[in-house]
């Protein structure tokens, strides 16, 4: 068994593998079509291929190539970032722009070592209200404001 | 002559009262992110893409040029007095513009950084009126097979003067194409790769994919990074250079001009690449070498006027021929297109308030630059000292709200933080995500152009061979390839954008 001497480029390689992979079997059902007249799923094929070859090149040449290490740190900074994101998008309908405004910036806080709650709270209030003062007011956006529960949006 | 003329239609537009506010707006836009460490132009222009929607064409498009032109000048601000690059593009200025804040001409650095932008700004704004019109003309007489080649071309070049694994980048590109045209396909009506989300048959928007991967990627890059500023607390007590300094800037900005100039044009080029070309150029034909790194002048003049320059002239494919030449410029394709504007030879003569409005604006923008940055220098040293713990909350909230705002929808919400992650994979694997960005834009044109081509010539593929501005385009494709692959040019190439690094 060879070793993996460039972790970043044979993860890489890997992955564009994958997509190629993905494309290949996904587009399988889209018609192909003649070079002439070139269906749906003709240059999603030859992207597939090529996403293919060039993954597995990288990955064959981390065998002999030397690299760096991937560094991996906590999780906790990405899980954090991300899922505050995502909570946006689940309350902001329902919630209104006010909520879900506050709870994106507190949680989002959390990601970082210097975290304080009393400023991560200010921080919120503060951004909702310039929120809804130039997205709302200033640009005209179409958002509910309120938790819609609590009777006009 | 018709430029006058052009001109004139150009500042008569861009002198109306809303598209003078928004070049402003997108000035201090501009000046703000570039000043701030950890935000760049190309997550602010994807953040800003949706707001873009409810103005119309033309001020939405002066607003998004002035954050691009205005970032180059906000950059060397913070690289000047803090010494950490508030935007890629100034980082090369950090070795002597902060040696030269050191000594106590912090003054005199920023002055020659901003009076040697606005020049290479002039003069990058004046090519790019004057190219406009012939390189147009070429542009009509190009058939589908020289578009396909040109894109070809376009993307080579993307990836051989950008940094970092040729291999891997023409991977990102080649994935950026593949999510260019997820979504209906315009020829026979089939979705793809929708995965049975309706939201997905109308594609991948750009801001969900700029903003994943550049905006909450660097973010998460940033708060993995420990980051210290030592904000310089010395007075800034004179702006105003010394004659010496002077007269040892003066060669340099005009030698930074010149190659950012043409670097801009360059397919890949633009801001990030002119600077640090230009740092080279001027270490080897300096007489002081020796000086450079402890507070040479020409260190701060050249990169700063070649960034600029840069910035200003990358707008001349994507004006003229529709191909965005770096990422920044997809994004405008992406601005342009939400306007249903399609980009390329066509929007001078079917838009021409449009196009030489926005041309007229970067000279006027320029102007607010320098009045912007100069004396209001104490302003934006003071926004530095807000902690990064505070700011990015902030942006990942404008992030959030631009997109949803996009179509009220939740779907590209997450999508964006799906983009995210993918970002954060692509960082960590050292994967360059600007060519991902510009293979999306030109994904759905690559195909068309393609079928096209295959359609005329009754599925010959030698008729990218035979077509002889096809066949150059390719030629020149093939050898920027063989350059690389060539040992020498692989060195210089590395050396190049190491300057910054260490």
């Amino acid at each position: 068994m060879a070793k993996i001497r460039h972790p970043k480029d044979f993860a890489a390689g890997l992955m564009f593998i994958a997509f190629g992979v993905a494309a290949i079997a996904i587009g399988s059902g889209y018609p192909l079509g003649v070079a002439a007249r070139m269906g749906p799923g003709y240059f999603p094929r030859i992207l597939g291929i090529l996403l293919l070859a060039l993954g597995a090149v990288l990955t064959f040449r981390a065998l002999r190539l030397d690299g760096a290490k991937i560094t991996l740190e906590s999780p906790r900074p990405l899980l954090i970032v991300l899922g505050s994101v995502v909570l946006f998008g689940m309350t902001a309908p329902s919630l209104g722009l006010v909520v879900a405004t506050i709870l994106l910036i507190v949680v989002s806080s959390a990601a970082s070592t210097e975290f304080r709650w009393k400023e991560a709270l200010v921080s919120g209030v503060l951004l909702a209200a310039l929120a809804v003062a130039g997205f709302i007011w200033g640009l005209g956006l179409q958002f509910s404001v309120w938790p819609t529960f609590l009777g006009k949006g | 002559m018709d430029l006058l003329a052009n001109l004139g239609l150009g500042f008569s537009v861009a002198l109306s009262p809303i598209n003078l506010m928004y070049a402003l707006i997108g000035c201090m836009l501009g000046t703000l992110i570039g000043v701030l460490p950890g935000i760049g132009p190309v997550a602010t222009i994807a953040m800003l893409l949706p707001i873009t929607y409810g103005l119309p064409p033309t001020p939405a498009l002066i607003m998004l040029a002035g954050i691009y032109y205005g970032a180059q000048y906000g950059g060397s601000t913070t690289s000047i007095l803090v010494n950490l690059p508030g935007e890629a593009s100034s980082a090369v200025t950090c070795i002597d513009g902060y040696q030269m804040a050191r000594k106590g001409r912090a003054g005199a650095a920023l002055c020659i950084a901003a009076l040697g932008s606005f020049f290479a700004g002039c003069v990058g704004t004046l090519l790019l009126a004057a190219f406009a019109l012939p390189m147009t003309e070429v542009a009509l007489k190009f058939g589908p097979a020289e578009y396909f080649s040109l894109m070809v071309l376009g993307m080579i070049g993307a990836v051989v003067l950008a940094h970092g694994s040729l291999l891997k980048a023409i991977a990102m590109i080649v994935l950026g194409l593949l999510f260019g045209i997820v979504g209906t396909d315009v020829n026979s009506g089939m979705a793809r790769f929708s995965f049975g989300i309706p939201e997905l048959t109308d594609g991948i928007g750009t801001a969900q994919i700029a903003v994943g991967v550049f905006g909450f990627a660097e973010i998460l890059m940033s708060l993995s990074r420990k980051e210290n500023r030592d904000i310089l607390q010395q007075k800034l007590t004179s702006l105003m250079p010394n004659r010496e300094e002077i007269r040892r800037a003066i060669p340099a900005v005009i030698r930074g001009t010149s190659i950012g100039s043409m670097l801009g044009i360059l397919p890949g080029g633009g801001a990030l690449l002119a600077s640090f070309a230009a740092y080279g150029l001027e270490k080897k034909v300096s007489k002081r070498a020796q000086e450079f790194g402890k507070g040479a002048v020409e260190g701060v003049a050249g990169p700063e006027s070649a960034n600029n320059a840069a910035a200003q002239t990358s707008f001349i494919p994507l004006l003229t021929l529709g191909i965005p030449p770096n990422a920044v410029m997809a994004l405008m394709v992406g601005a342009m297109t939400i306007h249903n504007i399609q980009p390329g030879p066509q929007v001078m003569t079917s838009n021409p308030g449009l196009f030489w409005g926005l041309i007229a604006s970067m000279w006027l923008g320029n102007l607010m630059l320098v009045v912007l940055n100069l004396p209001l220098i104490g302003m934006w040293v003071k926004l530095l000292t807000v902690p990064y713990r505070l700011l990015y909350p902030a942006i990942l909230l404008f992030c959030a709200i631009g997109v949803y705002s996009l179509s009220n929808s939740t779907v590209d919400v997450y999508m964006t933080a799906l983009f995210g992650f993918m970002g954060y994979v692509f960082a960590k694997l050292e994967c360059e995500p600007a060519p991902l960005l510009l293979g999306f834009v030109l994904g759905p044109l690559l195909e068309e152009n393609l079928r096209r081509a295959m359609l005329l010539s009754r599925g010959d593929p030698t008729v990218f061979f035979t077509r002889p501005l096809s066949l150059v385009m390719l030629l020149l494709a093939a050898f920027l390839l063989l350059l690389i692959v060539a040992p020498q040019f692989r060195k210089t190439r590395e050396e190049a954008f190491q300057e910054g690094e260490a």
